[in-house]
């Protein structure tokens, strides 16, 4: 009897199982046709919205990108990634255009990129129209870029490395990034005042697609920008050594240690290669929007819920998460069946960050942990 | 007395002297000095409030809540829709407004304490309600999920408080809040009052809270916090006792935020945001000492000193370079204690005081040999 009744509990246990194994496949393949159904409709009743959706999904791809990267390998919630974008946005800012707030108005450099001959002259785009920059900006984005590598590499040896040798919980971590986003933000304060900056002032230029779509010529330039800085990251991760490195230690830092790894080399490439990221996101960013410092902490609700609903450590996931969140902001808003105030944009992403996390909180490229 | 111990009653001192010599050599006035210390102790007494629901999420029951500003928020607003009047004229619109029907009794001044009651009482309610919600699916979640979970929770509280102008009057805010006992003084008198009921409020909230922490019920918090597998493996439903922490911490925030409002008289929802919401109470509970709540309310002090010195330190002839920035040089300075304190005084400045229960406490007093040699900051077992 106490035999049978042992099967039947085993027999329950692996039906269980399946159960939740063929529910979990299930839940996915929901996921995936809810949201091609709901792209497919926003694109028929909703073309601009869809379109102004897909700049913002880019830009939220690319802080995504960075920040699964910092999440997956490190496995740290990265609270400062917002700030860390818009502080690397004002770098380039300052860079291209040597402004700095003086005793009360804004002081200029002597010299700034945008002296270099040329450096301000737009850009063509070989389509049709120009883009609103010339190449200043690009070099702007590359001091931005060693800025924010310089910075973080810093605050590794100065902050998290001394945490980490203590053995300190993501929650202590999660504190001092908490720290460290005021701090960034108070200092972009400091410097720059709290009025919006723009990188090149009047009005931007603007190119016509297929659909009677029209957009700023710059977005292009933005969606882009996310979707190759995410098949580089794909390939860093799954075609280099490093990015084995990466994956090694993200699965188990013991294991990578004594596999002969050098996992604070791996550590500190991690903050660099992020650091890259977040400079580029935080100037897309401000080439579409502007330059605010309030900016940061709001972003990193749709940032989270794009990494998480990508799945962490996914840089395709990423993009993809990005574009969903950014798209079904912009639509939910925009259309007329429910009526959204425009002020529940954030929200909307906190609503589907809360439904990934109930009902599959590995996203749709995580892998089962 | 190592030196490492003398950086708790220094850092007290300086903020003491400071906040007491700099308005005194200011106006020079006896009364102004007062009127000042009276007024920093209430926004003292209110923070301790918040910092100590703070701790008991996270100091005793370990859970992450990086959204304050949500109970801080719902509390504030809860009281003022419930002590106000009606709404009346179409510029203001707000649900609520109890406060004239809430006179029953009709002698002992009922009108001038019993809408407050129920005030800070509704607070605490609707807050703990609103905990008990959040807490079925979000407690459950992993530690840096919930913390996200928390900020788009107070994110959403203050988007709902903004865009619905029917709810709260939208960024109008709600002006005119009636006054505790307000018509028993002299207006200009009113700080004290404020202060007494603030004061009150926070010593009953302290030893209550106290109490339960130190009871088997707060044992089990700690252990929670410790170790959830091994106190789900000694038979305690671990889920419950995190879903108790939680609410009991949202409603002392509540309580804190039903203050605030009685203080301020008019509140706004372009009060609350992540920094002063959230990050604030984080700082104060960082630096006072997580665990411990006289370190709550000591980090209170100490954190909301140093912001008003910041304040007080405009009066003075600053370079205009520093005059103009000196409120985000102070929000830099919160950002760098933060992580200061991580860093080098993990503990705070009162640090946990580590105890199993009062039962042990009373033996090793009774065998004093090992009473002195037990270091008291040791962990317990």
């Amino acid at each position: 009897m106490s035999v049978f009744a042992g099967r039947l509990t085993d027999a329950l246990a692996t039906a269980q199982d399946r159960f939740r194994g063929v529910g979990d496949q299930l839940i996915l393949a929901a996921l995936w046709l809810f949201f091609l159904v709901f792209g497919t409709w926003a694109i028929l009743t909703e073309t601009d919205a869809f379109a102004v959706g897909v700049v913002t999904g880019s830009i939220l791809a690319l802080g995504a990108i960075g920040l699964t990267l910092i999440y997956g390998i490190l496995k740290f919630a990265h609270f400062a990634h917002g700030d860390s974008m818009m502080l690397a946005a004002y770098v380039a800012f300052f860079a291209l255009t040597g402004k700095v707030v003086g005793e009360r108005t804004d002081v200029e450099l002597p010299w700034s990129l945008n002296d270099l001959p040329g450096a301000t002259s737009s850009i063509p785009w070989p389509g049709e129209g120009e883009f609103s920059f010339g190449y200043g900006l690009l070099l702007a984005l590359l001091v931005a870029v060693v800025a924010a590598v310089a910075l973080f590499i810093l605050l590794d040896r100065l902050v998290y490395r001394p945490l980490r040798r203590r053995g300190s919980g993501i929650v202590i971590f999660a504190i001092a990034f908490l720290g460290i986003a005021l701090a960034m933000r108070s200092l972009m304060l400091m410097l720059w005042g709290a009025s919006p900056r723009l990188y090149v002032p009047g009005i931007r230029p603007t190119t016509d697609l297929p659909f009677d779509v029209r957009i700023v010529t710059d977005q292009i330039f933005i969606f882009f920008a996310a979707l190759v800085l995410a098949a580089l990251l794909y390939l860093l991760l799954f075609r280099t050594k490093l990015g084995k490195a990466m994956r090694a230690m993200s699965d188990n830092p013991d294991l990578a240690l004594v596999a002969g790894i050098n996992t604070e080399q791996v550590v500190t490439w991690t903050w660099a290669i992020g650091g890259a990221l977040v400079a580029a996101a935080g100037v897309m960013l401000a080439l579409q929007a502007q330059l605010k410092p309030e900016l940061g902490f709001v972003l990193l609700l749709p940032l989270f819920a794009a990494t998480i609903l990508g799945g962490i450590g996914s840089p395709q996931g990423a993009f993809l998460g990005g574009m969903i969140v950014g798209i079904t902001q912009e639509v939910a808003v925009a259309q007329d069946l429910l009526d959204i105030s425009p002020g529940y944009k954030f929200s909307v992403a906190f609503v589907i960050l809360i439904l990934i996390l109930l009902l599959r909180p590995r996203g749709l490229f995580g892998v089962k942990t | 007395m190592k030196p490492d111990r003398l950086i708790t009653p220094l850092a007290f001192a300086a903020v003491t002297a400071a906040i007491i010599i700099m308005p005194a050599e200011r106006s020079r006035d006896f009364d102004s000095v007062i009127s000042f210390l009276v007024t920093f102790g209430t926004s003292v007494a209110i923070f301790s409030l918040l910092v100590l629901g703070l701790n008991v999420q996270w100091g005793y029951t370990g859970i992450f809540n990086f959204g304050v500003m949500a109970f801080f928020l719902v509390g504030a607003f809860t009281a003022a829709i419930i002590t106000k009047g009606p709404a009346e004229t179409e510029f203001v619109q707000y649900v609520g407004g109890f406060g004239e029907d809430l006179n029953l009794i009709p002698f002992l001044d009922s009108d001038q304490w019993l809408p407050f009651l129920v005030g800070i009482l509704g607070a605490a309610v609707f807050c703990g309600v609103l905990a008990f919600l959040v807490s079925i699916p979000a407690l459950r979640l992993r530690e840096d999920y919930l913390a996200i979970v928390t900020i788009g929770i107070a994110e959403l509280l203050r988007r709902v408080a903004i865009e619905e102008s029917g709810l709260v009057n939208g960024t109008r805010g709600l002006p005119g809040i009636p006054r505790p006992l307000g018509d028993l003084v002299a207006p200009g008198d009113y700080k004290f009052v404020i202060f007494g009921i603030a004061v009150v409020i926070l010593i009953l909230v302290f030893i209550a809270v106290e109490r339960g922490i130190r009871s088997p019920w707060g044992r089990v918090l700690r252990a929670v916090r410790e170790d959830e597998m091994t106190t789900a493996a000694s038979g305690k439903n671990v889920f419950a006792f995190k879903a108790q922490g939680f609410v009991l911490g949202a409603v002392v925030m509540g309580i804190g935020g039903a203050i605030f409002s009685y203080q301020r008289g008019a509140i706004s929802p372009e009060n609350f945001n992540h920094f002063f919401g959230t990050f604030i109470f984080w700082a104060m509970l960082i630096v006072g000492g997580s665990g411990n709540n006289k370190g709550a309310i000591l980090g209170a002090y100490v954190v909301w000193g140093f912001w008003r010195i910041t304040i007080l330190l405009q009066a003075y002839d600053l370079p205009v370079f520093l005059e103009t920035r000196i409120f985000f040089i102070r929000d830099f300075a919160i950002g760098a204690l933060i992580v200061g304190f991580l860093l080098l005084r993990p503990k705070g400045l009162l640090p946990e005081v580590r105890r199993v229960s009062i039962w042990v406490d009373r033996l090793r007093r009774s065998m004093p040999a090992e009473a002195e040699s037990a270091d008291p900051h040791a962990p317990a077992g």
